[in-house]
Order: C-alpha cells, then sequence, then structure tokens
C-alpha cells in the first residue's frame, strides 16, 4: 500500500538521508530500527509531511503523491504519533479526537455526535473507561496515547507512524499498547514502528529496516532474523575501536562528587561517587530520574534530602548559580533552549557564565575566548558569529567551552550527542574523555546505550528514580535493561 | 491477535462526583460570576454603612449602561487573545466608528441603515487589516495591532479636532431606552454575547480558534487553517468594536475622536479578558467569564464613584483586583497542572 523510493533529504548542507527506501503491506507492522541521528525520524517526517523530500517518491496505493503539509499527508490517510503527544490539553478528549475534522449537522458542530462516535472508536481500542468529556491533561501518558491513536482513526488514516511509542510508559502500559497495535493491523492498517527496543520490535514486527548514517543498511523478515543480528547491522562497527580508551582504574583520583541518600519529589535513595577521571554513565528509560538526577546535582531541582559534597567541602546549592560556584556544571539535553543565546555571538555565548557568575577565567578578551574554543576544537573560526548558525555539533562545543571557561570539578553531561552529526559526535566523545583525564569528575547521561556502554568507566541504572543497580565498565545492553525495567511494574503513569 | 495478553485493568478516568464540583468551583468563569456578586454585595454594605443608597434604580441602570462599550469591546477583544492573537487597534477603531456614524447619519433617521453599513464596512476592512498583517506578514500581533492602530490614529487627529457629526434622534434611542430597569442597549451586548458563545461552543471555527490558541503547532498538524482562524478572530473583534462603537455614537449624540481612546478601551478590554479567566497565551476561557470581568470592574467603579474615592487609589485598587484575580487563575491552574 505505501512505497517509498530513493528518498533523500538534507539540512544545512549535511546530507541526513541517502536515497532510502521503504515499503509497508496492509495489517503489517514494520519495524524502523537505528541509532539515533541514524535518519528514522527524518524518514518519517517526509512521509507525515512536515519536511519535503529534496529527491525521491513516495506512492500510496500506486499513486505517486507529493505532500507539502501535514494536512496533505493526513488526507492520503497517513498518520503519525509523535514521541511528544500533540493533544490539547485543556480541550476533551472528544475535541482532540476530531480536531479539524469536527463533525457538523446543519453547518453547527454535532457534539452529541463528536461525543457517541469519540466512545465508539475508544471502545473499539479497547479504552471505554476514557470518557469523551474529560479534558486531555486529566489523563495518563499512556491514556492520551490512547487519545491519539483515536483520533488517528478518526481521521480515516490507513498508515499509522509511531515514533518511539513505548518510550513514556510504563510496563504494563506497553503491554496494553502492544494490544492496541494488534487490533490496528487487524483492521488493515499499516504501521511503521520506530523504536530502539530489540524486544518490541521482535514481538511486534513481520520485518525490519536498519538504518545508519542515513543509509538503508537492510531490510530482513523479522523471522529470519535475531537480535544479535540488527544489533551489529545498526552498530556496524566494533564498539571499542570507536571511543576512546577508558580510564586506567588505577589512575582515578579522590572522590571528587559525592552524594548520600539524595532525594527529592522525583528521586531518592540517590547514592553516588565519582572519582577524579572518571566517567560515571547513568542509564534508565525516559522518565526514570536520569535528567532529574542531573539536576538536582545542579542545583535546578534541588535536593531536599541527603548530603552532596564538591572536592571533599560539603555542598548544598539549591539553585544554579550555587552549584556553579561550587564548581559543577551542566551540558543540558536541550542545548537550544537550555545551553545557548542563539541570537548571541560565539564570544558572548562562551563568556556566558563567567560573566554572570564570576567565576573561573578572569580575563574576558578575545585570548581566553580562543584558547577555551581551542580547547574544544571547535572548527568554526568566527568568534562574532551568532550561535544559532552553527552546526549542531559546533554548538555543542560551544556549551563546553563555556563550562570550562567556569573551571568546574564536575561537569554533568545530558544527552551531549543528540542531534550531532557522527563526525561531531567522536569529537565530543574524545573531548569528554580528555576532560576527565584532567582530573574532572564526568557524570554522563545518555539513552543511547552503545555511547553510554563504550564511555563509561562504571554505569549507574536508574529506575522510577531510584537507583537499580550498577555495572562495571563494558555492561551489555541487556544488563542495563534489566537494570532498567526491574521495578517497571511499580511505575503506573499516575503522575 | 490471539496472542495478545489482555491489558491491565486501569483505573477509571472519571473524576468523582466531589472533584467534579470542585473542578467546577475553579473555573474562573464560575469564579468571577461569585466574585462579581460578592463585590455587589460588598459594595451595597459600604455604601449602605456610610449612609448611601447602592441598589437604586438610576444607580442599577448606570452599572449595566457602563458595562455596554467596554463588554463589546472586551467580547470582541476575547475572540482575538483566545486564538492567541491580541488587538490593541480597538480603542482608535471605537473613534473611528463613531465619527463615520455620525457623519453618515448627519442627524437624519433616514441614513441610518446607511450609517450602520458604513460602520460595520469600515471595522471589517480594519479586522481583515489587522489579521492579514498578523497572519501574512508574520508581524507580532502586539507590534501589527499597534501600528494599525496609529494609522487610525494619525487619520483622525489629521481630519477631527473636535466632535463632528449628528446621530438621529431615533438611534440615540439605544443609548437612553430601557425596559425596566435595564437599558436595551444590555439586551445588544447579551444577543452578541450569546451569538459568540454559540460560535465558540458549536461550529468548528469556534473549535478551531481555541485549538489554534492552544496550540498552533498542532493546531496545523490535525489540519486546521490556523492563518485562517486568526484571520477571522481579527475580523469577529473589529466587528464587535464596530457595534460598540455605534452604541457610543448614540450615546454622544454626535462623533468623537476621543470616544474610544479617553475610555482606554484598548487595555481596559484587555484587563476585562484576563478579568474573566482566558488567559494571555490563548486557548483557554471564554465570554461568558469576559461578561463577568467588565461587570466586576464595572461594579466597582460605581462603588468608588458613590465613595467618591480618589481618582488615584481607585487606580490602584483596580490594579489590585486584575493583578490579585490572575494570580488566583494560576494558582488554580498549577494544581490542575499536577493531578494530570
Amino acid at each position: 500500500m505505501l512505497l517509498m523510493q530513493d528518498m533523500t533529504k538534507s539540512f544545512l548542507g549535511i546530507r541526513v538521508l541517502h536515497s532510502v527506501s521503504l515499503d509497508l503491506a496492509p495489517g503489517e507492522v514494520h519495524a524502523v530500527v537505528g541509532e539515533n541521528g541514524a535518519g528514522k525520524s527524518t524518514l518519517m517526517k517526509l512521509l507525515s509531511g512536515e519536511h519535503s523530500p529534496d529527491s525521491g517518491r513516495i506512492e500510496i496505493d500506486g499513486t505517486p503523491r507529493v505532500f507539502g503539509h501535514p494536512a496533505q499527508a493526513q488526507a492520503a490517510g497517513v498518520g503519525i504519533i509523535h514521541q511528544e503527544l500533540a493533544l490539547l490539553p485543556d480541550r476533551t478528549v472528544a475535541e482532540n479526537v476530531f480536531l479539524g475534522r469536527e463533525p457538523t449537522r446543519r453547518g453547527l458542530v454535532d457534539r452529541a455526535a463528536m461525543a457517541r462516535r469519540t466512545a465508539e472508536l475508544l471502545a473499539e481500542l479497547n479504552a471505554s473507561e476514557i470518557a469523551p468529556d474529560t479534558p486531555v491533561r486529566e489523563l495518563s501518558v499512556a491514556l492520551q496515547q490512547t487519545v491519539e491513536v483515536a483520533k488517528a482513526l478518526a481521521a480515516d488514516v490507513r498508515i499509522l507512524i509511531m515514533d518511539e511509542p513505548t518510550a513514556a510508559l510504563a510496563e504494563h502500559e506497553v503491554t496494553a499498547l502492544f494490544d492496541l497495535v494488534r487490533r490496528l493491523t487487524a483492521r488493515g492498517l499499516g504501521i511503521l514502528y520506530v523504536s530502539h527496543r530489540m524486544r518490541e520490535i521482535f514481538e511486534l514486527s513481520q520485518r525490519i529496516t536498519v538504518l545508519k548514517d542515513g543509509r538503508r543498511v537492510t531490510c530482513v523478515r523479522t523471522a529470519d532474523t535475531d537480535v544479535d543480528q540488527i544489533v551489529r547491522a545498526m552498530v556496524g562497527r566494533e564498539l571499542s575501536a570507536y571511543y576512546p580508551p577508558r580510564a586506567d582504574p588505577g589512575a582515578l583520583g579522590e572522590p571528587v562528587l559525592t552524594v548520600a541518600g539524595g532525594g527529592n519529589d522525583r528521586l531518592s535513595d540517590i547514592d553516588l561517587t565519582v572519582r577524579a577521571g572518571e566517567v560515571l554513565g547513568v542509564a534508565g528509560l525516559q522518565g526514570s530520574g536520569r535528567s532529574a538526577l542531573a539536576r538536582a546535582i545542579f542545583g535546578a531541582d534541588p535536593f531536599t534530602r541527603g548530603t552532596m559534597t564538591v572536592a571533599g567541602r560539603a555542598v548544598r546549592p539549591r539553585r544554579p548559580r550555587e552549584a556553579i560556584r561550587a564548581g559543577i556544571a551542566l551540558v543540558g539535553e536541550d542545548r537550544k533552549a537550555e545551553g545557548l543565546t542563539l541570537r548571541q555571538s560565539v564570544r558572548d555565548n562562551t563568556l556566558l557564565v563567567t560573566r554572570a557568575v564570576g567565576v573561573g577565567e578572569r580575563g574576558a578578551g578575545e585570548e581566553t575566548v580562543t584558547r577555551l574554543l581551542d580547547r574544544v576544537r571547535l572548527t568554526s573560526r568566527s568568534t562574532g558569529r551568532e550561535v544559532r548558525f552553527l552546526s549542531g555539533g559546533n554548538q555543542q562545543k560551544v556549551v563546553i567551552a563555556k563550562w570550562l571557561a567556569a573551571r568546574p570539578r564536575v561537569l554533568l553531561f545530558d544527552e551531549p550527542t543528540r542531534g550531532v552529526d557522527v563526525g561531531a559526535k567522536a569529537a565530543i566523545h574524545t573531548l569528554v574523555r580528555e576532560l576527565a583525564a584532567e582530573g574532572l569528575a564526568v557524570l554522563l547521561i545518555s539513552s543511547e546505550l552503545p555511547e553510554l556502554i563504550g564511555m563509561s568507566d562504571r554505569v549507574l541504572v536508574l529506575s522510577d528514580g531510584r537507583p537499580a543497580g550498577e555495572l562495571p565498565a563494558g555492561p551489555s545492553e541487556e544488563e542495563i535493561m534489566r537494570g532498567a525495567t526491574a521495578t517497571g511494574a511499580d511505575r503506573a503513569g499516575a503522575a | 491477535m490471539a496472542a495478545a495478553s489482555e491489558p491491565a485493568p486501569l483505573p477509571a478516568v472519571r473524576p468523582p462526583v466531589p472533584d467534579r464540583w470542585r473542578r467546577r468551583l475553579a473555573d474562573p468563569t464560575v469564579g468571577i460570576w461569585l466574585a462579581a456578586l460578592g463585590v455587589t454585595l460588598l459594595g451595597w454594605i459600604v455604601v449602605t454603612v456610610r449612609g448611601g443608597e447602592f441598589l437604586t434604580q438610576p444607580n442599577i441602570t448606570g452599572i449595566l449602561q457602563n458595562c455596554v462599550a467596554l463588554g463589546l469591546i472586551a467580547l470582541g477583544q476575547t475572540m482575538v487573545i483566545l486564538t492567541g492573537s491580541l488587538d490593541l487597534s480597538v480603542a482608535y477603531l471605537a473613534s473611528l466608528g463613531t465619527l463615520v456614524a455620525a457623519e453618515t447619519m448627519a442627524g437624519s433617521d433616514g441614513n441610518m441603515v446607511p450609517a450602520v453599513l458604513a460602520v460595520l464596512a469600515l471595522c471589517l476592512g480594519v479586522g481583515l487589516a489587522n489579521g492579514l498583517v498578523v497572519t501574512r506578514l508574520k508581524v507580532n500581533a502586539f507590534i501589527a495591532t499597534l501600528g494599525v492602530g496609529l494609522i487610525l490614529r494619525g487619520w483622525i487627529e489629521d481630519n477631527y479636532t473636535g466632535p463632528a457629526g449628528e446621530v438621529s434622534r431615533s438611534f440615540q434611542r439605544l443609548g437612553y431606552d430601557r425596559i425596566g430597569p435595564v437599558p436595551v442597549s444590555v439586551f445588544l451586548l447579551v444577543a452578541v454575547a450569546l451569538a459568540l458563545w454559540f460560535v465558540l461552543r458549536r461550529t468548528r471555527l469556534g473549535h478551531h480558534m481555541y485549538a489554534t490558541g492552544g496550540d498552533e503547532h498542532a493546531a496545523r498538524l490535525s489540519g486546521v487553517r490556523t492563518e485562517r482562524t486568526v484571520l477571522i478572530a481579527h475580523v469577529l473583534c473589529a466587528l464587535c468594536v464596530g457595534i460598540a462603537a455605534l452604541f457610543l455614537a448614540a450615546r454622544f449624540g454626535a462623533g468623537s475622536p476621543w470616544a474610544g481612546t479617553e475610555a482606554r478601551y484598548d487595555l481596559e478590554s484587555i484587563a476585562a479578558v484576563v478579568l474573566g479567566g482566558t488567559i494571555l497565551a490563548g486557548g483557554r476561557g471564554g465570554v461568558l467569564g469576559t461578561l463577568g470581568g467588565v461587570t466586576v470592574l464595572a461594579v466597582l467603579d460605581s462603588v468608588f464613584n458613590q465613595l467618591a474615592i480618589d481618582p488615584f487609589f481607585k487606580n490602584v485598587l483596580r490594579g489590585v483586583v486584575i493583578i490579585a484575580a490572575v494570580a488566583v487563575y494560576a494558582r488554580g491552574r498549577r494544581r490542575a497542572g499536577r493531578t494530570g
């Protein structure tokens, strides 16, 4: 029913898709896998009309289609459920399900019909417990996702893209979602299922397409392959050759960062030590408290219980300013929103923290800036350029330079390579390791397991805001996932 | 299909009855009408204690009368704010509207219909201009409508130095007739409010306005034509201002270059809208709340006048009331957010 042929797409001169092809049959679940940055999301956005391809063709039921707007893709029967749900929290379930296609009677919105048909759709999805007149904000994430599916059905979608649908779900909710997916395929919908999670893919899909660095590596029938083969195709290289060597355990210094019994409303029982020269990896599913941990140490959402020391001194940062003074730096998850002032120059961004807090580098001159940028090997030469014109990798380097200016003792990295290209990624990995070798304590959060495994001297696994185990250097993905899903059943989506 | 395990039972989602009641009381629309009632009672008590009379027929008529012009403009403002936009040109448009009405009528009853049509045509044009600058030129609504307002102001100041034109006798009845203590113009206000309430609740346009104001990206992804929705909201707002201008002209008996600006209808209307629980970012609120907000402001004015309160202190109190109300709503919203 769907054929995508030789899809190519570039952003800002960087080619993110190299003539990728994909097809889908009615009633089929076709999994699309690949590391972050492999091009999965871009490929899906070409199909859903959010981006236009540079070249390539899309055929639906044999008819060639060109999508310039999501509404056109929808009219052709393509729906997408994003990881971040696109619902209006203040409107009711029924109003959301029929948004843009409200049933009318004599020109007026037929609220009764809308509620009735919403209830029917929800019943078909085995979710009759959702009342159509409930405001969406009162539903758990899992139920909101069900509402999104109902919305797709109301739009007569025949091809449904699900982008990491289980990322924010608890274990029992995942089971319910699988049931939902099977109901959809039984109705003849074709589903493109984008996910990192091997277990789900092998349970649900009939075929698997593996993308790597913007190219299709393979497309196989699920029955003819196994997890190892797929993972090898995704990674496509030996891990140890790709990441810089780990620290020599004998060469580690004194503990620089310690947390004992740390907790707040998202976290509890956090005990950790990071020594000078060490990279402590932090793993966990989305919502497990990984970012909350970094934000707590950084004083953004501070610990309310427990104690913390930096270089032997007890500290209790209640806001980022205090944490920075104590020698803590956070390279945040969302560099555009939290790390940079996009319309200011590279120079101003590099000096942002020192100017604001008055710690670290004294000289605010061009030499200081140049030295810091050399340190992070920024390839763009002009310090007067507005940061928003830099590539993702270079932007991340500016964020790191900004923090190095404050001469921190502890560096917290939250998803440091999200959305940067492969070359810049390797450069950032090398840089992280070098900074550790200079005596900094590094905490590295990443949802990309190969990165976490390749970079960390130890891995702390979080689940439901609590430590669920600590693994020595070089754990397997399986070991990490086992810890991360350990108490999954308790993690009901009520919050 | 057969292999699917049974999904775990999920808790019922409809909140229990006491919660529904609490939610209803936390609804700003209910809150602002309770506040209007409270302010009226309080005013009545204070004025009576001070030896005055509050709930007299002329006073009630006065309060209602004062609601009409601000009410009509605030209703229009509600539509644009709900859609995620804003209109700062309303005050100048109201002034120009009275002038066009009075000059077209020129004292003759026979010109009433052309005058009404002329005012509505003017407002249609200005509303389209506002909407097109916001949606096509992508100018921020604050700047776009401020700019259009300044152009109108320039035109008015260049062509008028004082009252102009004359409103016909029959048309002035719109400003002065009443049925019992209720001015006829109040029925006009209620009719417009009901019409807009109907639009918001029962038409696709209304649903799309809430969606566009709530999350423009999500609305667009759902196939809503968000630009057209914003454009129509601006036109509806301008038409409401036109109706207000006709009422003001009927009151004054002539066109006045200061009809809209003297009463600061631009900022007052925004104040009334947020007082009524519509959030400035859009997507949440409604016309019934706005009417409540207008009522509270009118009752407060009346009480202050009866007590002969210093105008400076009066404005301080109004400021405090508006800030306090919005702070209370923000608190309620945070609570609601947590239960989700």
